[in-house]
């Protein structure tokens, strides 16, 4: 029970105006723009919009201004402003397939056709602090070469071909989408619904659970199949023009997970699957998604579904950061009714424990 | 050329040229138009901004499934001459969707359907080609040239 506290409004409110001074900090330091948090922390942006589950990369970085850098807040800050706008309707699903690839690597085949492709990575840095970045460094212009004009088809189609990797689940006639944003979850939840809740999970959460996937939690023998990231266009099939118009590009990292056999009797063995994709770039974010995807499907591909990343309701109930903050933050608002009540009972269990506990001599004497 | 014929390629135009106009900014666009003597026109509907929910597809080519929401902002405009243009653009920039939606009328116009694609057009497409061909150049040079270390002989 929570009870309405008085009294506290201009205690509020000047919390609000310090939050306001410290938000902003030293002021003869220059204020932060949208427009550079979203050019030099750019992968904060892509975090914000993918778990906020809202594209808009200008609103993503005033909420990360607004939230002091706080991600979580600041994904907390875009779900609300979504609430705000009027829904036109679905797009198109986007083919990633015909994906403008900045990076596209492959753990599973050296010689992919359209080759790897490392782009703007960490990957063989050496993770050593460098000094030269602390002020007014200007970059190298970037090295070109000539590019190729020749496709770069996914490594699961290639696979696919051969028959040698399961294929990916059609639509069934008719089936409607899943949305989780529309209606309340129930369980079991078909895939539809699990990847957008992953899609939208905390990454923090789905590293967790992928790695406890990798450490024997719900074993199942993942390779990084490919991971790409680049830009896809987006169609949206609007009523009034009466065809599918264009609404320009957005950025997406795509992860195929390719993992452990399963064949049955009439079914020859073949890899299984689990995918990842997630807004801007972010490659820890879709390949711990691939991961749980993978593990989430242990009921369909007949495993034992032991471990925690295997437990569907366990995951999808947990994966949401803004739903988890919440509740463990609301442990900070006045529960003094609450806490009387406990308090009550407390001093009763203790009365009766010290009474039942007494000295037999005096509880003699009392009788 | 039969009607329907006639129907898809002016639609195939149509998306051609909202596929260059949703990757430009509005200042550009409204800096091409600036130097046309454009005809009557008026707002049918107002810019307003919205969401459409993204879909992508199990395994990249499997059944879709809602991945996350983008902002869009969508105009309708009509030329006097009757012709209705529709704007849509990801973001929340409705000046854009209504230039958009301008184009989009003029581009089905036959006195200035050739006019619009010759002056905005092919020349925010051009530089969309030039934006693309160097970001292709960068990542290309990137890219992995294996080669095996051949074990002298002994």
């Amino acid at each position: 029970m929570y009870v309405a506290v008085k009294g506290g409004e201009r205690a509020i409110e000047n919390a609000h105006r310090l939050l306001a001074n410290a938000r902003r900090g030293d002021q003869s330091v220059p204020e932060v723009t949208l427009d550079q948090i979203s050019e030099q922390l750019g992968l904060a942006v892509d975090r914000v919009m993918s778990e906020g589950s809202l594209y808009d990369r200008e609103l993503a970085a005033l909420a990360i201004k607004q939230a002091r850098g706080d991600l979580i807040e600041a994904i907390f800050l875009v779900r609300a402003f979504r609430a705000t706008l009027p829904r036109f309707g679905a797009s198109e699903p986007v083919d990633t397939g015909a994906m403008r690839v900045q990076r596209r690597v492959s753990s599973t085949f050296k010689d992919i056709p359209g080759g790897q492709i490392l782009g703007p990575t960490f990957d063989y840095t050496h993770r050593l602090l460098d000094p030269s970045l602390a002020e007014g460094f200007v970059p190298e212009t970037p090295a070109t070469a000539e590019a190729s004009t020749a496709p770069t088809p996914r490594v699961t189609d290639i696979l696919g071909r051969d028959g040698l990797i399961e294929s990916s689940p059609e639509a069934e006639d008719g089936a409607s989408v899943g949305d989780l944003t529309r209606e309340p979850l129930n369980f079991p939840a078909d895939r539809d619904l699990r990847l957008q809740n992953l899609a939208r999970g905390d990454e923090g959460f789905l590293l967790a659970m992928g790695y406890s996937t990798q450490r024997g939690y719900g074993r199942n023998h993942p390779f990084a199949g490919e991971i790409r990231f680049g830009e896809v266009e987006v169609e949206f099939s609007a009523e009034d023009a009466g065809f599918a118009v264009p609404l320009g590009a957005i950025e997406l990292t795509e992860c195929q997970m390719v993992n452990q056999f399963k064949g049955s009797a009439t079914e020859a063995p073949c890899f299984t699957r689990g995918y990842g994709l997630a807004f801007g770039q972010s490659e820890r974010k879709t390949m711990s998604m691939a991961l749980v995807d993978r593990a989430l499907r242990a009921r369909e591909l007949g495993e034992e579904a032991l471990a925690p990343a295997q437990d569907e309701e366990f995951v999808m109930s947990h994966s949401d950061n803004v739903q988890a903050t919440g509740f463990v933050e609301h442990l900070k608002l006045p529960h003094y009714v609450d806490f009387q009540s406990e308090l009550g009972l407390l001093r009763k269990l203790r009365q009766e424990f010290a009474d039942a506990n007494a000295p037999d001599a005096m509880k003699e004497a009392a009788e | 050329m039969d009607q329907v014929t006639q129907h898809n390629t002016q639609q195939a135009q149509r998306k051609a040229a909202m596929a260059v106009l949703a990757h430009a900014e509005a200042g550009e666009i409204a800096a091409r138009l600036r130097d046309l003597t454009l005809p009557a026109h008026q707002d049918l509907r107002t810019p307003e901004n919205g969401l459409v929910m993204l879909r992508g597809r199990v395994g990249g080519d499997g059944a879709p499934f809602n991945l996350g929401e983008a902002t869009v902002s969508r105009a309708a405009v009509r030329l006097a001459s009757g012709e209705v243009g529709f704007g849509y653009t990801l973001g929340r920039d409705g000046e854009k969707a209504r230039l958009i939606a301008l184009c989009d009328a003029l581009v089905q116009s036959r006195d200035f359907g050739g006019l619009v694609e010759r002056s905005v057009i092919a020349p925010l497409r051009e530089r969309l080609m030039v934006k693309r061909e160097q970001a292709a150049a960068e990542t290309a040079a990137t890219k992995v040239d294996f080669y095996t270390m051949v074990r002298g002989e002994g």
